[in-house]
């Protein structure tokens, strides 16, 4: 199979769906002339024109108020916030307008939205440009969040979003944008909702999503030398959340390790870990283990930027912490 | 724009006397706590929000305040499923999920009341966006108060449908104050329409008491914006008899300013015009007057008697 990058999966998803679909069309910052600050949407603005592929004004709460009025009213936005850190501008209009609109309407309107946006630590950006966020938006109901970790998810999840009557934030990161996976040639979607195990293994689980599950997979391999089974799911969506894959990975292992790369408090391991207690104590012969980020904002020095989020050797410490 | 004759008169007549009886009804109730929860009520400004709405076609959109109720009236809502959506009953225009600060009909093109000050500006901005793309000739009208001409979002919208020339219609209802605070104490720049100024929009203002000069200036700009020439401020000056909540003592105005309003009652100056114009003769607005009054009394009862919602519609209408 052909390999293609995070990026270059993104954008044919995009530009499949835009070709696709008439309603569909692009709306953010820099997206257009520059293709967007990663370049997720390079070269659809000379395809499609200023129609489609629209640079906005910096107006975050009105990228997000006015593509919901368009999702509203017969299009299919996909906007873009730039950066995860700047859905702070937006957030009004995104979890009091674009989340409750159906549910406050008693279901008699639908909102065909998709956010795009792109989180995560790794460039020395400081605190402004390096935040994972994802606990928010799992805190709202009436939206739905997607992180995927790979190419091939990246692609078949973002057509899926874009296709899908239910607004959703769908989160890149920005690590992966250069990393390469295969992706077939065919078209494909994936589903929304379901979480995918990307290593097998019997002695215990690691429930992670995004940058972390490649973190994960490497450290999974390195333990694998030394005698210790690991297997790695990827949660692909953080909500709705994939209860059954966990469940399933859970009662195998009996023993959980989650990584995420978000602030330990309040974070999203919080949830999933809830979950597993929630749907599968029983099976369960050690406390759930968490490897997280620092609760700290994030620091510009690269030593201290290392340190704020999980790395393979971490990883590896609370995989030996759980079996103790 | 339709000429005004007995026609229009009567129904422009009976619109505003529907949302005054509609709103002195969810008053009563309230007292009577039948009605729980909020309700801010439209009483007073009825001139502007049909005034407005009677410009519109049925297919032109309106983003309403969470002074809704009024708006929703005029763009042809349900006084029935309103009144029980107010009660939160099962029969409400949203199932009794939304309330009075969320009344909606997306089929008559009411793209909802919102809890949110200025929380409608991004949606009517964007139903104005999605017609320019689709190449439709419908007009957006986008209703705020005072208030909401001070947050981001409005300077934000503005800007964006000024310069993809929107077919959006900015209507301020300047009813003085925002909850408690006057537009003299909030508002750095007293003359609200030279806030469309910085933008390239063009604004006006108008006698908001009046329904007539409200439906002579949002007409005229309508069909500027139906034209494609983008978008219009407009500054309606009103004002409304209730406090901004139930709960609300108005110890931040004055009698003499309630009285001098009352006096310039939009019912009172309409049926005075038609009267002195020979357009509708006394009995004719007596027999309005009663009817309304039965559709209000049986639009209440079928709101009181509808039944609540079933437990499991908790988790439903989330999702589509």
């Amino acid at each position: 199979m052909r390999e293609i990058t995070y990026r270059q999966a993104l954008n044919e998803a995009i530009d499949e769906e835009m070709q696709r679909d008439k309603k569909v069309f692009i709306f953010g910052e820099d997206v257009a002339i520059y293709g967007g600050v990663y370049g997720v949407t390079a070269g659809l603005w000379k395809k499609y024109g200023d129609e489609r592929v629209m640079d906005t004004p910096i107006s975050e709460n009105a990228i997000v108020g006015t593509a919901l009025g368009a999702a509203l009213t017969g299009m299919r936005p996909v906007a873009e916030i730039m950066y995860i850190d700047f859905i702070g501008l937006c957030m009004d209009q995104l979890n009091n307008q674009v989340a409750k609109i159906r549910y406050m309407f008693g279901g008699k309107c639908k909102v065909p939205l998709t956010i795009r946006t792109e989180g995560g630590a790794g460039r020395t950006l400081g605190a402004h440009h390096s935040q994972s966020l994802e606990s928010w938006l799992i805190h709202i109901p009436g939206i739905k969040v997607v992180m995927p970790s790979i190419p091939y998810d990246a692609k078949g999840l973002l057509k899926s979003a874009i296709r899908e009557d239910n607004p959703i934030v769908f989160i890149e990161h920005k690590m992966l944008y250069n990393i390469k996976g295969p992706v077939p040639e065919e078209e494909y979607t994936l589903p929304i909702g379901i979480a995918d195990v990307k290593k097998e293994g019997k002695d215990v689980t690691i429930l992670t999503y995004s940058r972390m599950t490649l973190f994960s997979l490497k450290a999974a391999e390195e333990l694998e030398k030394e005698g210790i089974s690991v297997e790695v799911v990827d949660l692909r969506t953080l909500f709705p959340m994939d209860i059954e894959t966990m469940v399933n990975s859970v009662k195998k292992t009996n023993r959980v390790v989650i990584v995420e790369e978000d602030c330990k408090t309040g974070g999203t391991g919080a949830e999933i870990g809830m979950k597993v207690i929630e749907n599968a104590f029983d099976y369960l012969d050690a406390p759930i283990i968490r490897v997280a980020g620092a609760d700290v904002p994030m620091p510009k020095s690269r030593v201290l930027e290392k340190l704020a989020i999980p790395d393979v050797e971490r990883i590896k410490a609370g995989v030996k912490e759980v079996l103790k | 724009m339709g000429k005004l004759d007995k026609q229009l008169a009567l129904k422009l007549l009976k619109q505003m006397m529907e949302i005054r009886k509609f709103e002195d009804k969810v008053m009563e109730l309230l007292a009577k706590n039948i009605a729980e929860g909020g309700s801010h009520l439209y009483a007073g400004m009825e001139a502007t929000g049909v005034g407005a709405i009677s410009v519109l076609r049925e297919d032109d959109y309106i983003t309403s305040t969470h002074r809704g109720h009024g708006h929703a009236i005029a763009k042809d809502g349900d006084l029935k499923t309103l009144m029980a959506e107010i009660l939160g009953k099962r029969t409400g225009v949203c199932k009794g999920k939304g309330g009075s600060l969320h009344l909606a009909d997306l089929s008559k093109g009411n793209l909802g009341a919102n809890g949110i000050v200025g929380g409608g500006i991004g949606i009517a901005t964007g139903a104005g966006l999605s017609i320019k793309m689709q190449k439709q000739d419908k007009v957006v009208i986008c209703f705020f108060g005072d208030g909401a001409t001070n947050n981001g979002i409005f300077f934000e919208c503005l800007n964006m449908a000024s310069l993809w020339k929107l077919p959006v219609i900015y209507l301020c209802e300047n009813n003085k104050y925002g909850m408690s605070v006057s537009v003299e104490r909030a508002s750095s720049v007293k003359d609200l329409t030279k806030k469309a100024l910085a933008f390239g929009i063009p604004s006006e203002s108008v006698d908001g008491q009046d329904v007539l000069a409200v439906r002579e200036v949002v007409g005229k700009w309508v069909e500027n914006a139906r034209k494609g020439n983008g978008p219009a401020f407009i500054v309606s000056n009103t004002y409304r008899y209730y406090g901004h909540s139930r709960s609300d003592p108005r110890i931040y105005r004055t009698r003499e300013e309630e009285k001098f309003w009352r006096e310039r009652d939009p019912i009172l100056i309409f049926s005075s015009k038609m009267k002195e114009m020979g357009i509708l003769t006394e009995e004719e607005i007596k027999e309005i007057d009663k009817l309304t009054d039965k559709e209000i009394e049986e639009a209440t009862e079928y709101a009181i008697n509808s039944p609540d919602p079933e437990p499991e519609e908790l988790y439903t209408d989330l999702y589509a």
